[in-house]
């Protein structure tokens, strides 16, 4: 156990929450998603972290919060694959993965600037019509985004 | 959120479409009523529309309601930097319908979201029109008597025309054929081809407007080429006036088959069409009338008698 924390670059979690598996590029958008900024515990962001599986990888470790399903799922679209541990006294007792809700609100800016949504001051909804191609629609324009194209505010 | 709210043809069935034409018939044979003795109506346009403000204004007329209201947001808080959303509550206290017209696209939907005052969507941008869309139904079933089986030719803009698109995925309920006939930078966008796909839709594509197209047609449905619309000027050049309908071109055409055109028009009828019995354009304004008497009724929850129309 000790030479497993050894290689471990980043330190491990008592209690909290440990988002694991987000793609380098956004993962500083997912911590603005989470509000992570605000967070007054201890919170350990590491990136360009290697990974099996992408290679390269993000990791987010925020320590004595557990973050609630709908409030990791905001991150769903940008970090489909991302996993999520809740590490309570070293262990992992839950292990899950965040899935796309079918409404998105906030978080995502439509890219029609002639939509309603970019002048006024109003939250942005988006419905899931797409969960293959993580392709998503305005619900008051129309317009709709590859979940990789979209603008995340 | 007021659920008789009308903001896309989306938003109706099969069914509620009918009503509304079976009610529209009505409204043509009793166009003068007091059913909306009063009630208040406001229009608030910001964005100029003359055509459809005085539709919709003489549709709340000749039933008898009364109607407040702005023609232009120039005049309004908007341009003090007033939010749609205050506009919108501010109205709602006064008036039993809010008939809205706005440039920005979705504007109608939200304002469904801040009021519980019933909103009719008269325009919002390049988005959504459902009250054009229901009188060129209600146009296409009076020069028809049907929508069934339609072949239904759609010319010129059909990339930008909010109007193309919504009228066919109305008439996905009614087992039509269509014709598109677009130069390339204005073709069919393929979420409505795919839209037909789903539905089941037999469509066809030409880059010519030739007679043999308009001789299999019931309807030719015409749309305006704009300028602003292309990158390449040179590309509007030379395709301004390929898709220009000429009276020598109906020569062929089918007894029954009318021409549509959500108006205003500029080049793309020529004037020699007008006196053609195939023109039906003036005509369709005037429907426009009763459809959106239907639609102010369906809004206000007011129950009208439905004449008998096959379909």
């Amino acid at each position: 156990m000790k030479a497993d924390k050894k290689e471990l670059a980043v330190a491990a979690l008592r209690c909290g929450t440990v988002i694991d598996h987000v793609p380098n590029d956004v993962l500083f958008k997912a911590v603005k998603i989470l509000g992570i900024e605000n967070i007054k515990s201890h919170v350990t962001i590491g990136n360009n972290l290697s990974s099996k599986r992408l290679g390269s990888k993000g990791i987010i470790k925020v320590a004595d919060v557990e973050f609630a399903e709908d409030v990791i799922n905001r991150i769903a679209l940008i970090a489909p694959h991302a996993k999520i541990n809740i590490i309570r006294d070293f262990d992992v007792v839950e292990k899950r993965y965040v899935t796309l809700p079918d409404e998105i609100v906030g978080i995502v800016r439509c890219d029609n600037p002639k939509c309603i949504t970019n002048n006024e001051p109003m939250r942005t909804r988006f419905s899931v019509i797409d969960r293959d191609n993580l392709t998503i629609r305005c619900h008051y324009c129309g317009r709709t985004v590859k979940s990789e194209d979209a603008i995340i505010d | 959120m007021n659920s008789n709210s009308l903001v896309s043809i989306d938003d109706i069935s099969r069914d509620e479409i009918v009503d509304l034409l079976k009610q529209a018939r009505y409204f043509e044979m009793h166009p003068d009523q007091k059913i909306l003795d009063g009630k208040v109506v406001a229009t608030l346009f910001f964005e100029p529309s003359t055509r459809t403000r005085l539709s919709f204004e003489t549709a709340v007329n000749r039933l008898g309601g009364r109607v407040i209201g702005f023609s232009d947001a120039s005049t309004t808080s908007s341009s003090k930097g007033e939010t749609l959303k205050d506009t919108i509550k501010m109205v709602s206290n006064y008036v039993d319908l809010i008939i809205m017209r706005h440039h920005l696209e979705g504007a109608a939907r939200y304002a469904t979201e801040v009021t519980d005052t019933p909103v009719i969507n008269a325009g919002d941008g390049a988005h959504q029109h459902p009250s054009q869309t229901m009188l060129d139904l209600y146009s296409i079933y009076k020069t028809q008597g049907t929508l069934q089986n339609l072949s239904i030719t759609m010319v010129g803009d059909l990339k930008y025309g909010r109007t193309v698109h919504s009228l066919l995925m109305a008439m996905r309920y009614f087992n039509p054929t269509f014709h598109f006939i677009a130069c390339e930078e204005l073709q069919m966008p393929k979420e409505y081809k795919d839209f037909c796909d789903k539905y089941n839709i037999r469509y066809y594509e030409h880059r010519d407007f030739t007679p043999e197209v308009i001789n299999q047609s019931d309807i030719l449905y015409m749309t305006r080429v704009q300028r602003e619309r292309f990158t390449d000027i040179m590309e509007y050049e030379r395709v301004k006036n390929l898709y220009t309908l000429r009276s020598d071109m109906l020569e062929g055409a089918r007894k029954n088959m009318r021409v549509l055109h959500p108006l205003p028009r500029v080049n793309e009828i020529a004037y020699d069409v007008d006196d053609s019995p195939h023109a039906y354009y003036f005509e369709q304004a005037r429907n426009g009338l009763y459809a959106r008497q239907a639609i102010i009724c369906k809004a206000l929850g007011i129950d009208i008698p439905k004449m008998e129309i096959t379909l």
